[in-house]
């Protein structure tokens, strides 16, 4: 591994997303979610105070609901900036100079994950604690970690990331992102029904769950930032039965993540990452 | 594959692994192969490009020209065989420091400027970074884009383009410049200019490696030359020796047999009525004129046939149609008023200067 060549093709990955505005785009997105949602929870907090359990619950529901929306923003962001991070660069002839030069393939790919990481990464963070300091600014709520949140937003679009980059080494952009979007979609269903499993204590849903999360491990970062975005255990309990309602809900998790389940993520795009490698290093071209 | 590097090192007295290995030729190939699934890209190279000079890798399409310049910088592997470049193994990643590399299929990044692509090759290299400016001054001035250097590349012409290719590929002084059809996008003022930045680096002692299918532009700038068809090498010759291999064209009558007798002149082939024999020495001719008429034939007249190097590139892919055609040049002697020795007049005005006399 040659971390200079891998730090010069980070550098140009980010230079390249600021030089295409991507950069400018994700910041420009970021201000208008962040004021959209000002408004909205702002015209909210004057039609009902938030103070309440209940009323705590359903504002920390409205949050998820626009995390959820945002992580599928993220994910997109994280899809089309890798799909054609690899692919096209070897058709159109633009690596085959950079390859020439005492640089190895996996420099490349480690390189570029590198540059998109922090694009990605970037934006989640500062998207994330932007909208929960707006958040808290226009009803004073204030989840139970909301410092942790934001993390695992940016875990979630790293896992979506990975995916998107190592098919890019052997399929079309459009392939790729499709792949990357749609596994989203279906990781975060087999959550809910893995979630709905341990509801009816099913095992068959429960198992669903499971192997959805060992496949594709970015639903289980999205539980985290659910649980992260929650109120705290007392306001739950304040809101007693009121509370039970939601625990059925998609978007609702009771836990967060065993500390194993985000061993197995880093595991899991450290391998992914190294099956990518391989791929490269046997493509022709 | 590397066993098999090291073979070649041993037997060509270089060590592989000494970092530089500058006793050992340029670039050395062993029955280099290369399959792709049950396509046979190259069947077996297997050549030797020396210090210093410029070598044309000529051949037509599909030959496997750029998949063998893939192989020598390590940009693919091969299925068999063996190859060094500049006294390492294929593909070894501190020797392509050493290396410059214009690529057939040229593209860079388009939303950089032309400096700002040259600063990241320089970094790529490993080139210090306190001589960059210096390099990428140097590499601007020669390929003619000083002017140009802050203009993104997007908005370069495609020859603009391959000029940019070519500073990069001069970039950190190295030993070994692989240019990959270099002219391809190029003006004939563009190509007079890669002449003389290829001229400029011979004189700096640099080898280039000049793959391209330009005859003329092969013929100009090259010492030695490759010619490779269905993946292997045919010939491996210095221009010299490619452009004087010359033949004769002789009309002969009332010999059935001549081409037999002429074969042990040299290469025969038929033109219509003329007997062709190539890469017959001089001192010969008489010799193969007086046998064919100690056999009874008639010897009308004898021309000379040299060939271009399109005419030899042809006769060596075996593409030729049979014979040589003559370079319109017969020797004054075979008769002085243009009438053959024996009263008909030669096809081919006799104003030429090698003289022979049946």
């Amino acid at each position: 591994m040659n971390r200079g060549a891998i730090l010069a093709i980070a550098r140009l990955t980010l230079r390249e997303a600021s030089r295409r505005r991507l950069l400018w785009a994700l910041v420009g997105l970021t201000l208008l979610l962040v004021a959209a949602t000002g408004w909205l929870f702002g015209k909210a907090a004057e039609l009902t105070p938030f103070e309440g359990g209940a009323q705590q619950l359903i504002l920390s529901q409205l949050l998820v609901m626009i995390a959820f929306m945002f992580s599928f923003v993220l994910t997109m962001t994280a899809a089309f900036a890798a799909s054609p991070a690899i692919g096209p660069e070897i058709e159109n002839g633009m690596l085959l100079a950079v390859l020439a030069r005492p640089v190895r393939r996996s420099d490349v790919l480690l390189g570029r994950w590198l540059g998109l990481a922090l694009v990605v990464v970037g934006y989640a963070m500062a998207a994330g604690y932007m909208e929960l300091g707006v958040v808290r600014l226009m009803t004073g709520y204030l989840p139970v970690d909301p410092m942790v949140a934001p993390v695992y937003l940016a875990g979630e679009s790293l896992i979506l990331l990975t995916l998107a980059l190592v098919f890019s080494t052997r399929i079309t952009p459009v392939a790729s992102g499709s792949i990357a979007v749609v596994g989203f979609g279906l990781a975060w269903m087999g959550g809910v029904a893995g979630g709905i499993g341990d509801y009816l204590n099913n095992d068959a849903l429960r198992n669903a769950g499971t192997l959805a999360h060992l496949i594709l491990p970015s639903d289980t970062l999205w539980r985290g930032a659910m649980f992260a975005l929650e109120p705290p255990p007392d306001v739950l309990a304040a809101a007693g039965s009121q509370a039970r309602i939601f625990t059925v809900s998609p978007f609702f998790a009771g836990t967060s993540p065993p500390l194993l389940w985000l061993v197995w993520c880093a595991a899991w795009t450290a391998a992914v990452l190294a099956v990518g490698i391989l791929l490269l290093r046997r493509r022709e071209l | 594959m590397a066993a098999a590097n090291s073979a070649i090192a041993r037997e060509t007295g270089s060590a592989a692994t000494d970092g530089g290995g500058m006793g050992t030729p340029a670039i050395e190939t062993r029955e280099l192969r290369k399959q792709f699934g049950r396509t046979v890209a190259l069947t077996g190279l297997t050549m030797t490009v020396r210090r210093g000079e410029v070598f044309g890798f000529l051949g037509p399409n599909g030959a496997g020209k750029t998949t063998a310049v893939k192989l020598l910088l390590g940009l693919s592997r091969p299925t068999a065989g063996e190859g060094l470049v500049l006294g390492a193994p294929l593909g070894d990643l501190a020797t392509r420091q050493r290396i410059g590399y214009l690529p057939e299929l040229f593209r860079y990044q388009g939303w950089m400027t032309a400096h700002e692509v040259l600063a990241l090759h320089c970094e790529l290299a490993h080139v210090p970074r306190a001589t960059w400016q210096a390099e990428i001054d140097e590499a601007l001035e020669l390929v003619g884009l000083a002017e140009r250097s802050n203009d993104r590349v997007e908005t370069y012409s495609k020859g603009m383009q391959q000029r940019l290719g070519l500073g990069v590929a001069l970039l950190g002084k190295p030993e070994l410049v692989v240019l990959d059809e270099p002219t391809s996008a190029l003006d004939p003022v563009g190509r007079q200019d890669v002449r003389e930045i290829i001229g400029s680096l011979r004189a700096r002692g640099v080898t280039v490696f000049l793959n391209s299918h330009l005859l003329t532009e092969v013929e100009r700038v090259c010492g030695r030359v490759a010619i490779v068809d269905r993946g292997r090498v045919v010939a491996e010759l210095s221009m010299a020796e490619l452009l004087q291999q010359k033949g004769v064209r002789v009309l002969v009558t009332g010999l059935e047999n001549a081409r037999a007798i002429a074969g042990r002149f040299g290469q025969t082939s038929l033109d219509g009525e003329w007997l062709v024999v190539d890469a017959i020495e001089d001192a010969n001719v008489p010799a193969l004129v007086a046998e064919l008429v100690a056999r009874g034939g008639a010897v009308h007249a004898v021309v000379p046939a040299r060939h271009t190097l399109e005419e030899r590139f042809l006769s060596l892919l075996g593409a030729a149609p049979d014979g040589a055609a003559p370079d319109g040049v017969a020797p004054d002697g075979v008769a002085p008023d243009g009438v053959a020795p024996d009263g008909v007049a030669p096809e081919v005005a006799p104003t030429g200067s090698t003289e022979v006399r049946p």
